[in-house]
Formats: C-alpha cells, sequence, structure tokens
C-alpha cells in the first residue's frame, strides 16, 4: 500500500530516512554517557533492589531478638554479616528496611512537592500580572521562613507518623519547584504554539495541562532528582533527633542515631547505616547533575 | 538607600507576623496539646496557663494577648522546667549557641573564600579537583553523619580532642565547630570558586592586568571583591542552616544551647518551649537575611541604582 502510494521513496534511493530524535532520547543518550551517572544509576539500582529482595530472602526478620548475639560484630558464620545492634536484632536487615522506608519517604514526600510545585507554578506563571505577584509574593514569605522547625512543630503536635512526614515534607519542597514552573511557564507563554492553541479556543486550564505543564518538565525532572536526596535527608535528620519514624520500624536516620550512641563499643553500627546514607546522596546528586548536563547541553 | 531600607523593613514584618499567628493556631488545634481538657497538668501550671493565655476570653482575644506577650518578649511559662519561663531559658542557650554559630559561619566564610579562590585561580588542576571533591563530599554527607565520624575518628581513635561537653577548655569546642562549619565551607567554596572564574574573565580584570598592576593585587584588590557577592547573598540561608544544624550538633555534643532545650522540649512535648524557640529563630533568621538584604544592596551599586 505505501509503494502505490509513494513511488519515489524506493529503498534504493539515496534519501535513507533519519530518525527523529526527540528531546528526551537524546537527553537520555547523554546522560548514558555521562560516566559518574551511569555508575550512579547502576548502584542505586542495586541497593534499591537489594533493599525490596533482601528482607524476603535473608533468613532473619528484622524484629527478632538474637539473645545470644547482643552486639555481635559482622559474623558470615552466623548470617549476620552487617553483625547486630544492641537489642540483637540483625543489622543488614534493619538496614534494608531502612533504605526502603528512607527512599518511600523521600519519593512520596517529593511526589507531593511535585504536584503542589508544578500546579502552583504553572498557574502564577501562565495567569501573569497581578495573579502572579500576589502568588509569588506568597511564596517569599513562605521561603524566609525556618521550615525544618516547622516541620518539627508539626510533628511534635501531631504525632510521629508516617503519612504526616509525607505530607510535611512534601508542604516545605514545594517553593522551589514552584518557582522553577513559573520561571519557565513565563517564558513558555509568549510562544506561537501557545497563542496558535489560545486562538483555537483552548481553555486556559486545558492550555496549562496541554502545553505549559508537558513542556516545563526538563528542569523539573533535575530537580526531582535532587529534591529526593533532601528529602531523605531531612527524615534521617528528624528520625537522628528521635522525631522521625518509629520503633520498631526503622529508617537509616534512626540507625545512625542508634549507632552514634555506641559508636565507642559498636562502630559498625554507625558506620554501615552512615556509608549507606552517604552513597545514596551521592548516587541522587551525580544523577541530577547528570541530567541537567544532558537536557540543557549549553550549561556545559 | 534609605527609601529601600525602610521598605525592607516593613516587608520583614508581615512574616514574622504569620510565623506567630502559625505557631499560635497550630498549638489550639492540636489534639492532646496543652490546652486540652483532658490533659492533667499540676493546678499550678494550669493557673499559670490561665492567667497567661486568658483561656476563659474569647478565641481572637487570647490571639490580641498573645501577640502583646510574645510582642513584649514574654513566650509563658515552660511545661517540663516548672520554675523557669521559655524566655529565661533562651536567654541562658542563646549565648552558647550564638558563640558555636558565629564562630562557625566565619570559618566558613572565611576557609570556603580562600579554598573556592585558590581552586578557580588554578581550575583544572589538581588542586581545583582535590578541593572540589572535598566540597562535594562535604556539601552531601550530612552533618550528623560528620559529626559522629569525627567523634570517632579524632576523639575515640585518635583521642586528640574531647568527645562532648562545653566551656571547660578551648579544645571542645573544635569538633563541634568543624563538623556545624564543613557544608557551609563546601558550599561556599563551590560558590566562590564559581564566581571568581567567572570575575577573572572579565573586562574590568583585563583592565587591571593591562595597566601593570601585579597578580597578587589584581586577585585581592579587584577580583576578590566583585567574586564575593553571591557569597554575600548565600550568608542569609547559611545563618539559617547553621542554625538548624546547631540543633543536631548540640544534642550529639551535649553543648547547653538552644538547640538541645529545643529537642528536648520537642521529645517532651513541651510545646510553649518549641513554639518560643521556633519563633525566636524565625525572628532571628529573618533579620538576618534582611542585614545581608542591605549589605549587599551597599556593596552591590547595580542593585542600589534600581
Amino acid at each position: 500500500m505505501t509503494d502505490s502510494i509513494a513511488p519515489d521513496l524506493t529503498p534504493t534511493q539515496e534519501t535513507e530516512e533519519v530518525a527523529g530524535k526527540s528531546l528526551w532520547v537524546d537527553a537520555l543518550g547523554r546522560l548514558f554517557k555521562n560516566s559518574a551517572a551511569l555508575t550512579s544509576m547502576i548502584i542505586l539500582t542495586s541497593i534499591t533492589l537489594a533493599a525490596l529482595l533482601g528482607p524476603l530472602i535473608s533468613s532473619h526478620p528484622f524484629d527478632e531478638v538474637y539473645w545470644d548475639f547482643i552486639q555481635a560484630p559482622p559474623d558470615f558464620a552466623a548470617g549476620h554479616i552487617f553483625g547486630t545492634d544492641s537489642n540483637g536484632r540483625d543489622l543488614f536487615v534493619r538496614t534494608l528496611y531502612g533504605i526502603q522506608i528512607s527512599l518511600l519517604v523521600g519519593v512520596c514526600a517529593t511526589t507531593v512537592s511535585l504536584l503542589i510545585g508544578v500546579i502552583y507554578g504553572a498557574i502564577s506563571g501562565y495567569m501573569g500580572g497581578r495573579t502572579d505577584n500576589f502568588m509569588m509574593r506568597f511564596v517569599d514569605i513562605l521561603y524566609s521562613m525556618p521550615f525544618m522547625f516547622f516541620v518539627i512543630l508539626l510533628m511534635v503536635y501531631f504525632g510521629r507518623n508516617i503519612i504526616l512526614i509525607f505530607v510535611a515534607l512534601g508542604a516545605v519542597e514545594w517553593l522551589t519547584m514552584a518557582r522553577i514552573v513559573r520561571g519557565q511557564a513565563l517564558t513558555l507563554k509568549g510562544r506561537e504554539f501557545v497563542d496558535a492553541a489560545r486562538a483555537m479556543g483552548m481553555t486556559t486550564p486545558g492550555i496549562i495541562r496541554r502545553h505549559i505543564i508537558p513542556n516545563s518538565l526538563g528542569p523539573v525532572v533535575v530537580y526531582v532528582t535532587l529534591t529526593i536526596p533532601q528529602v531523605i535527608l531531612v527524615e534521617s535528620f528528624l528520625s537522628f533527633l528521635g522525631l522521625g519514624v518509629q520503633e520498631p520500624m526503622t529508617s537509616l536516620g534512626v540507625l545512625i542515631s542508634e549507632g552514634a550512641k555506641q559508636m565507642e563499643s559498636a562502630p559498625w553500627m554507625l558506620l554501615f547505616p552512615a556509608t549507606i546514607l552517604a552513597v545514596i546522596l551521592f548516587c541522587f546528586n551525580f544523577i541530577g547533575d547528570g541530567l541537567r548536563d544532558a537536557l540543557d547541553p549549553r550549561d556545559r | 538607600m534609605f527609601k529601600y531600607t525602610v521598605k525592607r523593613l516593613l516587608g520583614a514584618i508581615p512574616t514574622i507576623f504569620i510565623i506567630i499567628t502559625v505557631a499560635f493556631f497550630l498549638i489550639r488545634t492540636a489534639p492532646g496539646g496543652p490546652f486540652d481538657k483532658e490533659r492533667t497538668v499540676p493546678p499550678e501550671v494550669q493557673a499559670n496557663l490561665n492567667a497567661v493565655y486568658h483561656l476563659d476570653d474569647p478565641l481572637w482575644q487570647q490571639y490580641v494577648y498573645y501577640l502583646k506577650n510574645v510582642v513584649q518578649g514574654d513566650f509563658g511559662p515552660s511545661f517540663q522546667y516548672r520554675d523557669y519561663s521559655v524566655t529565661e531559658l533562651i536567654g541562658t542557650g542563646f549565648p552558647t549557641s550564638l558563640t558555636l554559630g558565629g564562630i562557625a559561619i566565619l570559618l566558613a566564610l572565611v576557609l570556603g573564600a580562600t579554598l573556592g579562590s585558590i581552586a578557580a585561580l588554578y581550575q583544572n588542576s589538581k588542586i581545583d579537583y582535590a578541593v572540589m571533591a572535598t566540597a562535594m563530599t562535604g556539601i552531601t554527607i550530612p552533618n550528623f553523619v560528620m559529626a559522629p565520624l569525627l567523634t570517632l575518628i579524632f576523639g575515640v581513635y585518635l583521642s586528640w580532642l574531647p568527645v562532648g561537653g562545653w566551656g571547660d577548655s578551648w579544645n571542645q569546642a573544635v569538633l563541634p565547630i568543624i563538623a556545624l562549619a564543613l557544608p557551609q565551607i563546601a558550599y561556599i567554596a563551590r560558590l566562590t570558586r564559581g564566581s571568581m572564574i567567572e570575575v577573572l574573565r572579565s573586562n574590568f580584570i583585563r583592565t587591571a592586568r593591562a595597566k601593570g598592576l601585579p597578580h597578587r593585587s589584581v586577585i585581592t584588590r579587584h577580583a576578590m571583591k566583585a567574586a564575593l557577592l553571591p557569597v554575600v547573598s548565600y550568608l542569609g540561608p547559611a545563618a539559617a542552616a547553621i542554625i538548624t544544624g546547631s540543633v543536631v550538633i548540640e544534642q550529639i555534643f551535649g553543648i547547653p544551647g538552644i538547640g538541645r532545650y529545643f529537642v528536648q522540649g520537642a521529645l517532651n512535648r513541651d510545646y510553649t518551649l518549641v513554639m518560643g524557640v521556633v519563633i525566636f529563630y524565625g525572628t532571628l533568621i529573618i533579620l538576618f537575611n534582611l542585614i545581608v538584604d542591605l549589605l549587599y544592596g551597599y556593596l552591590d551599586p547595580k542593585t542600589r541604582l534600581q
């Protein structure tokens, strides 16, 4: 059928079709060439998989107390490869659970901040004028507040449950997102395709949804990869102070806090979770930097 | 300049006002909060609360009373430390926290700017890479990980420095100050390097070189001034980060500052203390931001003209 429509384009001729490369495919290619980012992605994927699958495979439940191994150093024969904590629980499985919770908090809270930030920023930037001015003043005011203290305040008042941690951290982190999206929306709304959409009678919510938001996703994706480690950090900070995740659940912050208390007699309790937290944070930062370079080649 | 100062001052007031308002209504709506009728508090505390917060009056009047008290620097009695008012507790802890934070931010500024400039001057050399790799580590590893690690290495294994305490000898301050300043040193170094590289390429540096100024004074007298501008505007967020960091550092090293009271208060649900510290530090950060903005306006003629 194609032959009859386009008889000129026979394969023998030299009009070889150039496959169109979208921005995202192009960026992904560049990202994979960045060795720091690529290594980070591999390490992060392995850590995530280990955290998800490890507890299923391991023979030690995360809350079982081994009375013969109270605060025992790493011991391969007994199967406690990270040792045990001061309650005699297997540290390896607990660390894996800690990673799960930390990553979960990171992803969920970032999603909350993404939703609020993108919608807020897109509306503010696209509407412009007085609305924009008012909405951004509000962000400015919130920006100058000591947010860590407000999150702690929330924790103190409403008890320490994990859903609240998501919401509180998400509600804190959306401000920068909103600013980024607003900046994008401001430049986008002057473009021809937005004018065309408006001329065709598209409604404002429609334009924001179909044109403004999808086209501002580049910087947003970069910022998301940089927000996740930030959120993990804040959650660990809270848990370290005893204001975050509660026993018997655990997170990397809780483990580091317990390890810091016992570091003279049981340094492995500090070193394993601390190293893993550091590795996770490094990985996200490298991926974020790599993505930024990949999506915006001018910056290099 | 005067008009700008007044405008910024007036801009800071609503922010402080919002902080106080949010804190007030949070404390009122909290389930199991201090004003919960179910909660049994000792009668003398209840009497104090009644007296201070006018609990029998309508809510808006209570709010006005509270606002009045806070403006006068009275945050009410502490729940946990019964003989103290929150204001007294903040007053006791503040000198210590100020010393710790002040030295940390000065150290961050001096060391960060120096390291960043050196990295910029030897761009793409081994020194540059070493400084930037260290900075990346300093930024990524949070201070609640860094502090125990430093203690473990320098306090426990090498026994060079004491692992905790405050005020008995000068070397007790070394580890907490380093742990607190490290992320900021790293950040300021990165910032300085970036702006220094940009400044070194600009026309006025070329002119300074062309008229025969020695390399040293081109850097210190001309380039440094311009390169440090972004660092000045970063001082506001840096102060906020130092204050937040001091909470955990004071906890780790057992330093009797505001941060430790704050954590103790948060763990024991000492509502008035927590709220008092939030308002106090919030106001402090906003005022510091204001000073930094004014300083920036003074230093950078471009913003002064606008």
